[in-house]
């Protein structure tokens, strides 16, 4: 175990507390601020909690679909595979950015620049085909937009 | 005094309100015009929206602004006329009755429009008082089950332990379905409102807003919102709090929800104990979604009888819906129930965008179904859109053309279903998984009339054999693409046929030789280059490398490339 981790994991649970209520917090502090769950977290933290266990932080780690277990890109492009971007041709931008960035969906490119993702509906389905890079969403997106996006510079809300 | 207002709602904000904002920030004089932000008003088909108003009169209306327009727009900010062509005059609004008109990042917009009256006044009344005027007004709830509202109060008030808690449901999971967002994100006060009603109505002390993650913005502006209303001393003995969901659509449900807030895998358990005998923590528990909750400040404010005469008998009321898809006028519309499908698909939604007719319409998400175009006239009510197959559901509406083939419909929600199941119940978990395969192979053209039985006799046990309405209702897109549209399976199993020619393995892309002019636009943008051709000369398509993006189809202006389907005689 890393000194880093351990430290890292006395931290977390002063922030949060030590209690099974606060698994899904505690996983979502360490997705935002590491990029990803490394496993050896999870297990200083069970080794120091009395009340949150590494099986059991695993297994909600890996229910919900927040959480990577691999470091994610810099940055993240969720392509809406929603019903309403179904219909209106999300496939076609899926497969537009995966020739353009030369990955699968879950991949991040060898760089570590973009990771690239899909997810259920971003609530802006009247502009479909959504797309939201880092927390922006851009709507009307056409397979012909994907590259025009990527070079897009300050993501961000 | 001049206002101008910008909707800054996620769709605005996606449209470009941002920049059009900073703009007539940077153009405008302070002393004159005052620059204010609102939210979506729902009308997402015209964004980014500016409105302008002299002495709180509306006098113009400006869309689809880009920030070039800006400096145009400021000079003839009072000499147009607001468009009389908006939708908003066929439609009741309670729930959204405030959204686009008020910044949502200030408490006292709020209040100025009747905002925490409502409050002051259940908290009045006893909670028993409050219990019956809620359930005088017929409200039922809007999440999907449609179960009365006042009702399920009486259950938790009736629960003598304590302390007792009431959550907001802001999951929305329905991918298609955006209502909640726009409420949360234009009006957030409202639902912060509703939802300490319903906690003096029950006797909860806690107050949750369950919310997902994918929904930044009103995120924060909920967390904008707690604090004001907490500045302002009126959240009484009631503690609020935002717990963000970590993605799972099965967390919508009531009862993995709550686990999902007491730090465990999201599963629903069997019910009883209903979450009203024993919910989070297994203190006795209320969870209502956010239109039911956005609901009941307008129900307190003008009686339970104002609210119970709009809408039907069964279906009190008005309803938001979502209208999204192939639909000419996109947004969101709130109408009184019973109001035609096709009055609000045709005449509020301008029918398809494509102008081609409307095959089917999509209601109530994964657990709903298709709606075929001669059922339009059904009236949107719990009763009548259940008689057709599909349900209310959130009140997720998805417009389908021509162009949309009703088995790639299928097969998208079962994907989506065999992707969600929680994976208690063998059936739902694999199941799904086996009718998803099914319809797979089906789009592919491997598809075999056996097949159809197959997937009814699955659809048959998969409801039997789980436990929540996630997999009771999973095969409710099959089901009625199958008594609906039987035709176009058949057409993909014997004829190798897809009419709507979107599933690629049944489509071929052609190039009639004496329609093509050479002019090297395909072979120039085809993504494989597998369009080969000399200037000037007919160019061919080589279809063993072809992937099927319609890129040719979309760009070649002389109409030489065509698509065909079925098998070749
Ligand atoms: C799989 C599944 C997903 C659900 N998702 C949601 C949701 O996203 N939002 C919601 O309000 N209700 C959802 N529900 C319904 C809730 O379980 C619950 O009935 C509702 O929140 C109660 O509020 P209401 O009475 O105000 O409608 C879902 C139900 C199921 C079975
Ligand atoms: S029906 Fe499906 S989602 Fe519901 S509990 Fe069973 S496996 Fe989980
Ligand atoms: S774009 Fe049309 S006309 Fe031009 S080369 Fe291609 S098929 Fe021929
Ligand atoms: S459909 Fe796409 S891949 Fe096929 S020839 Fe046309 S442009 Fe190329
Ligand atoms: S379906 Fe894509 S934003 Fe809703």
């Amino acid at each position: 175990m890393t000194p880093s981790w351990s430290n890292l994991a006395t931290e977390l649970l002063q922030r949060f507390g030590d209690e099974t209520r606060y698994a899904i917090p505690i996983l979502q502090a360490i997705q935002t601020e590491q990029g990803y769950i490394p496993i050896p977290l999870l297990e200083a933290i069970a080794s120091k909690a009395h009340h949150l266990q590494a099986n059991q932080l695993y297994g909600v780690a890996t229910f919900y679909s927040q959480f990577t277990f691999t470091p994610k890109g810099v940055h993240t492009i969720k392509v809406c595979m929603g019903t309403a971007c179904f219909v209106k041709g999300a496939e076609h931008i899926v497969d537009a950015f995966k020739s353009a960035l030369s990955i699968e969906v879950g991949e991040t490119t060898v760089d570590g620049s973009f990771t690239l993702q899909t997810v259920a509906c971003l609530g802006c389905c009247s502009l479909a085909p959504a797309v939201m890079i880092d927390g922006h969403v851009f709507g009307q997106v056409t397979p012909e937009r994907v590259k025009e996006l990527l070079k897009t510079k300050g993501f961000g809300l | 005094m001049i206002t101008i207002t910008v909707g800054l709602g996620t769709c605005g904000i996606a449209a470009g309100a941002q920049a059009v904002y900073d703009e007539l920030l940077r153009q405008i004089d302070p002393q004159h015009i005052q620059l204010r932000k609102t939210s979506c008003n729902g009308h997402c088909y015209q964004e980014p929206i500016v409105e302008v108003f002299q002495d709180s009169k509306l006098k113009g209306v400006f869309y689809q602004v880009k920030p070039v327009d800006v400096a145009t727009l400021l000079r003839t900010l009072l000499a147009t006329k607001p468009s009389s062509s908006s939708r908003l005059g066929q439609e009741q609004r309670v729930v959204l009755e405030n959204c686009g008109l008020i910044d949502p990042e200030s408490i006292s917009e709020y209040i100025d429009r009747g905002g925490y009256i409502a409050l002051e006044k259940a908290r009045t009344l006893s909670p028993m008082d409050v219990v019956t005027m809620i359930k005088e007004s017929g409200l039922r709830g809007r999440g999907g089950a449609g179960f009365s509202t006042g009702l399920k109060w009486q259950f938790a008030l009736n629960n003598p332990s304590s302390p007792k808690v009431v959550i907001a449901n802001a999951d929305e999971g329905d991918p298609g379905a955006f209502m909640d967002r726009a409420v949360l994100e234009g009006d957030p006060h409202r639902v912060i409102e509703g939802l300490l009603i319903a906690a003096h109505a029950t006797g909860a002390t806690s107050a949750y807003i369950y919310i997902r993650a994918e929904y930044p913005l009103a995120i924060k502006r909920l967390r904008h919102a707690i604090a004001e209303v907490s500045a302002a001393g009126k959240l009484g003995n009631v503690s609020l709090e935002i717990k963000e969901g970590a993605g799972a659509f099965v967390c919508g449900e009531e009862t993995a929800l709550m686990a999902s807030m007491e730090g465990e895998r999201g599963m629903p358990r069997f019910k009883p104990p209903f979450p009203a005998q024993s919910g989070l923590w297994g203190q006795p528990t209320t969870i209502n979604n956010v239109e039911t909750l956005a609901a009941i400040p307008w129900i307190v404010r003008h009686g339970a009888e104002a609210f119970s005469k709009l809408g039907t008998e069964k279906s009190r009321g008005t309803k938001v819906f979502s209208l999204a898809g192939k639909v000419k006028y996109p947004g969101l519309v709130e109408v009184e129930m019973g109001t035609s499908l096709r009055t609000m698909i045709e005449q509020l939604g301008g029918g398809t965008s494509s102008g081609s007719p409307i095959k089917a319409v999509q209601m109530g998400g994964p657990s709903g179904g298709c709606v075929p175009e001669s059922l339009l006239d059904t009236a949107l009510t719990y009763e009548d859109l259940q008689a057709t197959g599909a349900i209310m559901g959130s009140g997720g509406v998805i417009v389908m053309d021509q162009a949309t083939c009703m088995i790639d419909i299928a097969k998208y929600f079962l994907n989506f279903i065999q992707n969600e199941s929680c994976g208690k119940c063998t059936f739902c978990r694999i199941g799904t998984k086996r009718m998803f395969e099914i319809l797979t192979r089906i789009t592919q053209g491997k598809g075999d009339l056996s097949d159809i039985d197959e997937l009814l006799d699955l659809s048959t046990q998969i409801s039997k054999a789980s436990l929540c309405q996630l997999g009771k209702t999973a095969a409710n897109p099959v089901l009625t693409t199958l008594q609906y549209f039987k035709e176009e399976y058949l057409e993909h199993i014997v004829e190798k046929k897809c009419r709507a020619h979107v599933c690629k393995a049944l489509i071929r892309y052609n190039i009639k030789s004496e329609l093509c002019t050479g002019c090297t636009l395909c072979a120039k943008r085809c993504p494989v280059s597998c369009i080969q051709g000399a200037p000037k000369g007919c160019h061919i398509i080589d279809e063993s490398c072809c992937t099927k993006c319609g890129v040719c189809l979309s760009v070649c202006r002389f109409g030489a490339v065509t698509v065909s389907t079925g098998v070749v005689s």
